[in-house]
């Protein structure tokens, strides 16, 4: 049985983003808008040999070229970095926005579950809110009613069903969203990130669940989840998206295995070239960045000692109160701390170097990406906003004051921070017969 | 089983039969609205009795002792009342539907349906309050000892009217919000607004008859002044070709309204 469930062929999705936000879309700017039209298209056209087309907004592809099949019961992951167009992708898919360009046949019933307990309402109790939650699903009160006991006992909420789901603990509330969620039968389950709520427990039991759907129901599922372990257990076929268009398709391990490695690569310094294309807006451009340690230029970071990311910007104005940061983030695309320079600043034109230091003792190891940003505060314009644009990798040394001490085996957290211990008060002593007693 | 294919720019086939199936998704989204209403609040639903008893005491001490408007030999509270429940329930469903699609934006980004449901649902919702206002209004007339005649057979017809009206202005409103949230802000003032140009207070027979026309231009017009006709035994008389007036501008409402709707549906998921 290999009949094609979802054929997508060239799929692309335009967004139109606007770089004055303080316009913004309201009823003024239409009214702007429309009262300067004429005088605009009378520049325009007069201009239309000058090629000199000033427009403050600017065209963005979340998706583009997308061709792919997926077999009827193929439980197919999809992966990639924030903004590589995945949730675009689902969007589409489940009708929520239209596509641009290109076409999907779809052949089965859909239901999408981007959301775990979409359309909750705080106010109705446990069983309103499973009624209400499944017919936003797609189920019938016929189905809804048949299934509902199945839906209760795996939301272990049982005693809780006639009390308003805003007294509910945030874990009883996810379970009783999923539950709901999975216990639908459509052909095609679409299921994006679901799985990064709740308890550890619980994820486990979801994801048990979906196993069931896939191998014993053959059910056709697409699965979005930044957890590799998670696609790498459920999924046969991996769809990976990079900045929009689709990079590689193919067998799961193969597939994790080379967007792992490519995704933290070692970039221990960045210059973009030429300067006019640097990412950035007319205002400023950041044109370079690198890490620092010990005086010289590294991607690999000792973690007992400071280092430090150097940033590379030019200013085309006289720019008041640029706003730069950075966000560090782990390999498994956790942020772990976002630091902005919020000082008040009159930067004239010209080229800046700036850095931020980050003390020993703070990472813990492994591959550890950067985020640059520059943000103006007023008008509120993000310039420029650089994922990945470092990487490098946290090591331990033999650091005599090193935190894991002699223990050589795994250290878990996400930071690796040397803290105070109080040393040991003696608080009452045991005499030897009480000892024997508690023993 | 049908496939389905999703396109740029291409008009749903069966949208309305996607209408149809997600009737029961219709359902819970207005019992959902019905529900939660008059949660929380102390008297609960005698609030859709209240609020229209109240302005109905007022209008009728303001227009009828005070201004001594003509009642056209109706009792003058049973007059405003008849007026009073199509003019709530429209104002109601407007002013909801407006909102609707603004206050369920974690739905419309997470989930498909087609979207009329939404602020049709608000519709439905205003229609429930209208019921029990109704309930108000025949122990008013058992109190006045007042009995319909066979007028009220056309009530539900009026009904109908009062129900397209709602419907077209609120996919309107519904739609233009998600652009433009400036509505939220201007639909109180046409509410308020259109509480004094339409014949709520008083008859609309006291309108100077060669503006009769231009002020049956106001839909509501027709659905007010055909509620009287059908619930005070014709003794509050329509200007027929008024009514037609107003009839007419209901169904260019209704037919724009679902027109525009229809055309920016799509574009609501991004906007919202």
């Amino acid at each position: 049985m290999s009949e094609i469930a979802i054929q997508v062929e060239e799929l692309g999705k335009r967004y139109v983003i606007s770089h004055q936000r303080a316009n913004g879309d309201g009823l003024r700017h239409l009214m702007q808008e429309t009262l300067t039209a004429p005088f605009r298209w009378f520049r325009e056209k007069k201009a239309k040999g000058c090629n000199s087309g000033v427009s403050h907004t600017e065209e963005f592809w979340a998706l583009k070229n997308a061709t792919f099949d997926i077999n009827q019961g193929e439980v197919v992951g999809i992966i990639g970095r924030n903004g590589a167009g995945k949730s675009t992708l689902l969007k589409i898919l489940s009708r929520i926005t239209e596509p641009t360009k290109g076409r999907i046949t779809i052949d089965g019933r859909v239901a999408s579950l981007l959301e775990v307990g979409t359309g909750f309402h705080p106010e109705l109790t446990g069983r309103e809110n499973i009624f209400l939650n499944g017919a936003i699903l797609g189920m019938s009160r016929a189905d809804i009613g048949k299934r509902f006991d199945e839906i209760v006992a795996f939301a272990e909420v049982e005693r809780f069903l006639d009390t308003p789901v805003k007294r509910y603990s945030s874990g009883m509330y996810v379970r009783l969203a999923f539950a709901v969620a999975a216990h639908l039968e459509p052909e095609i389950l679409i299921v994006d990130e679901v799985l990064a709520v709740g308890d550890a427990q619980f994820q486990k039991k979801c994801l048990g669940k979906m196993k069931d759907v896939a191998t014993q129901e053959k059910r056709t599922i697409l699965f979005v989840s930044h957890n590799m372990a998670a696609v790498s257990q459920l999924c046969s076929k991996v769809v990976w998206l990079h900045e929009g268009s689709i990079k590689e398709i193919g067998a799961t391990d193969q597939i994790i295995r080379s967007y792992m490695e490519c995704r933290l690569s070692q970039t221990s310094e960045r210059r973009w070239e030429p300067e006019q294309s640097a990412p950035g807006d007319d205002r400023v451009r950041v044109v370079g960045a690198r890490i620092v340690q010990n005086g010289c230029v590294t991607g690999v970071v000792d973690i007992n000692l400071d280092f430090r990311i150097e940033i590379d910007f030019i200013t085309f104005q006289h720019a008041r109160n640029l706003l730069t940061g950075v966000n560090l983030f782990d390999a498994n695309g956790q942020c772990i701390f976002n630091s902005v320079d919020w000082r008040d600043s009159e930067l004239q034109t010209g080229r800046f170097c700036k850095y931020v230091t980050i003390p020993g003792q703070t990472l813990a190891e492994g591959k550890t990406s950067v985020l640059i940003r520059a943000v103006f505060y007023e008008p509120d314009v993000m310039s420029a906003v650089i994922p990945d644009a470092l990487v490098f990798d946290a090591v331990d040394s033999e650091h005599p004051l090193t935190v894991r001490g002699h223990y050589k085996d795994s250290w878990p957290g996400v930071v690796r921070l040397r803290l105070t211990w109080s040393d040991a008060e003696l608080v009452s002593t045991c005499s030897k017969n009480k000892l024997k007693d508690l023993l | 089983m049908e496939k389905l294919i999703i396109e740029a720019g291409r008009q749903e086939r069966h949208y309305w039969r996607d209408l149809w199936r997600y009737r029961e998704l219709f359902y819970f989204l207005a019992w959902r609205d019905i529900l939660v209403r008059y949660k929380q609040t102390v008297v609960g639903v005698a609030w859709s009795l209240l609020r229209p008893f109240l302005s109905m005491v007022v209008f009728t001490v303001v227009f009828g002792n005070l201004a001594g408007m003509p009642s056209n030999g109706v009792p003058y509270p049973l007059l405003v009342f008849a007026g009073m429940l199509p003019w709530q329930f429209f104002s109601n469903a407007f002013s909801d539907a407006g909102n609707s699609l603004v206050g369920n934006s974690n739905l419309i980004s997470k989930v498909y349906f087609p979207r009329l449901i939404i602020p049709a649902g608000s519709v439905v919702v205003g229609f429930v309050d209208l019921l029990i206002s109704g309930v108000l209004l025949g122990c008013m007339m058992v109190w006045y000892g007042y009995a319909p005649d066979w007028r009220i057979l056309v009530l539900p017809l009026f009904l109908l009217i009062a129900i397209a009206t709602s419907l077209g202005t609120g996919f309107l409103i519904a739609a233009l919000t998600v652009k433009y949230r400036d509505f939220r802000f201007i639909v109180p003032f046409i509410v308020q607004f259109g509480l004094y140009i339409s014949p709520v207070g008083f008859s609309s027979s006291v309108v100077p008859g060669n503006y009769r026309m231009l002020y049956s231009i106001n839909p509501m017009v027709g659905v007010i002044d055909g509620f009287r006709w059908a619930l005070l035994r014709g003794q509050c008389e329509i200007y027929w070709p008024g009514f037609f007036v107003s009839l007419g501008v209901t169904l260019v409402t209704l037919l724009s309204g679902v027109w525009y709707f229809r055309r920016v549906e799509k574009t609501f998921a991004d906007l919202i």
